[in-house]
């Protein structure tokens, strides 16, 4: 088969499968109106999975940081730090997010996925082992392959099959790098992170938590899961993103380690890509400053997700186990996952769609993630529109 | 402790038997991908199951050459051999 065989066999294997008419993947957005509404086609449609959880994507501080900074330091950096240098405002968004963590060191990265390649292949390599939970994100595999270390997955939040796992390790335990996610991406599940920081307690291993889908949206002050636990200390290395609560893009390591700080000079994914825009960093400084202020977003977050999360369940949507921002939908078939979504973006909802294998166990999911910025109304007018779906798709 | 290669073989067909269709023998040459289209989750979710029969750990990157029941059999005497 040659290389375009292969691209081929993927158009037919995509065609078979999504109704014609629709794109279903990286649909059409002709406009953007806020942080929640948007043009696709013809329609104005409410935005209901793009995981834009404290709404910051319009905050007036944060555009007006952005243009400020465009202005007075250009459009870009052109090039790497290590070759063109660390701009003010890069040092001084790292030092504020380590002051946030309270800890010695934060490394700043182009993007979430970056952060989690440059880490993980920084800290692991040759001859180590890392153990990852079974729905880890794509980042935190590809950073485990790009490290060559041996990558030993464990049942997901299965703290007893991690366990066993690093017992079978006998003394490799002590050089095993464990990874985990605050909230985890296709089911808003928490990791049980007490149960998995005893564990690597145990067995003198290292412990890395990615608050990609955590960072903002839980804790007092919105570091994530380790300040909802009171775990902090416990985790030594923290991993996330810009993208989510922060309404941006780029990514972040914090940790006490002050050799993380090394990973500057060895991380191919940190010194062999541009670096952030001056705009984006900007601006994600005055999100920063919200997130860790906005009390009243994650009350309102919470509120929305636990109201949505407690509608559908009365509808007798199969869900997550658990109430959380992002909430999705579990279905039998592609083809009624797709006939919901399609529903959805008919009524003027947009949503994401997940097919085998992107979503866990082969199943597919129509994944929802609340906002702060949902109104009261808006949540009502989701489950009711969920309400019409459920007898126009589902009648047998 | 069944570490030598055609017990191994042996159970490992007893998990392979839920992929099969009546219509296949599975021999050790039977290709796991395209014979009985184990494909990449379900792979994975079988290494599992294999990991606590054996009671091995079964790393990623040793499946990438793992294409036949023999191959797989293999694998999994190599790790138990070196436990
Ligand atoms: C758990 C997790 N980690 C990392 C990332 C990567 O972040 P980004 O999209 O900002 O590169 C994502 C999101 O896509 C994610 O869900």
């Amino acid at each position: 088969m040659s290389l375009l065989d292969k691209l081929d066999a993927i158009a037919a294997a995509r065609k078979a499968l999504l109704p014609e008419g629709v794109e279903v993947f990286g649909t059409p957005i002709e406009e953007v109106y806020s942080s929640t509404a948007a043009k696709i086609g013809d329609r104005r449609v409410l935005f209901l999975g793009t995981n834009n959880y404290l709404g910051l994507t319009f905050a007036p501080q944060c555009l007006e940081a952005a243009h400020k900074a465009i202005d007075s330091e250009g459009t870009g950096t052109t090039g790497s730090r290590m070759a063109n240098g660390s701009y003010s405002g890069h040092r001084a968004l790292e030092r504020e997010f380590a002051e946030f963590y309270r800890c010695h060191s934060c490394i700043v990265f182009t993007t979430g996925y970056q952060a989690n390649l440059a880490t993980i292949s920084g800290l692991a390599g040759t001859g180590d082992v890392i153990l990852i939970d079974g729905d880890s994100h794509a980042s935190i595999y590809d950073g485990c392959r790009l490290s060559g270390a041996e990558i030993i997955r464990f049942r997901h939040n299965d703290a007893q099959d991690l366990e066993k796992r690093l017992r079978r390790l006998g003394d490799r335990s002590r050089s095993a790098l464990i990874i985990v996610e605050g909230i985890y991406s296709m089911l808003g599940d928490r990791t049980p992170l007490a149960e998995i920081v005893r564990i690597k307690t145990t067995y003198h291993s290292t412990l890395l938590l990615d608050e990609a889908h955590s960072l903002g949206v839980l804790g007092q002050t919105g570091q994530g899961l380790v300040e909802e636990t009171g775990l902090l200390d416990q985790v030594d290395f923290i991993t996330g993103t810009f993208s989510k609560s922060l309404g941006n893009i780029g990514g972040y390591c914090v940790s006490n380690h002050p050799q993380l700080d090394q990973l500057r000079y060895v991380s191919r994914p940190y010194i062999f890509t541009a670096s952030p825009t001056p705009a984006t960093i900007a601006s994600t400084r005055a999100a920063l400053k919200l997130l860790r202020e906005g009390v009243e977003l994650r009350r309102q977050l919470w509120s929305n997700a636990r109201t949505l999360y407690a509608r559908l369940k009365e509808l007798g949507y199969q869900l997550g186990p658990e109430p959380s921002p992002i909430i999705a939908t579990i279905l039998d078939t592609p083809q009624e996952a797709i006939a919901l979504w399609r529903g959805l973006l008919e009524h003027g909802i947009y949503v994401n769609l997940m097919l085998p294998p992107a979503a866990p166990e082969g199943k597919s999911l129509v994944r929802c993630s609340v906002s702060a910025a949902h109104s009261s109304e808006q949540i009502d007018f989701i489950g009711e529109t969920f309400a019409v779906l459920r007898k126009t798709i589902f009648q047998h | 402790m069944a570490s030598n290669y055609d017990d191994i073989l042996q159970k490992l067909n007893e998990h392979l038997k839920q992929f099969c269709p009546p219509e296949i023998e599975i021999t050790p040459d039977t290709d796991l991908i395209n014979q009985l289209a184990i494909d990449s989750v379900k792979l994975l979710n079988l290494v599992m199951e294999i990991e606590d029969e054996f009671d091995i750990s079964v790393p990623l990157n040793a499946l990438a050459d793992v294409q036949t029941v023999h191959e797989l059999a293999n694998l999994i005497h190599q790790i138990k051999s070196a436990q």
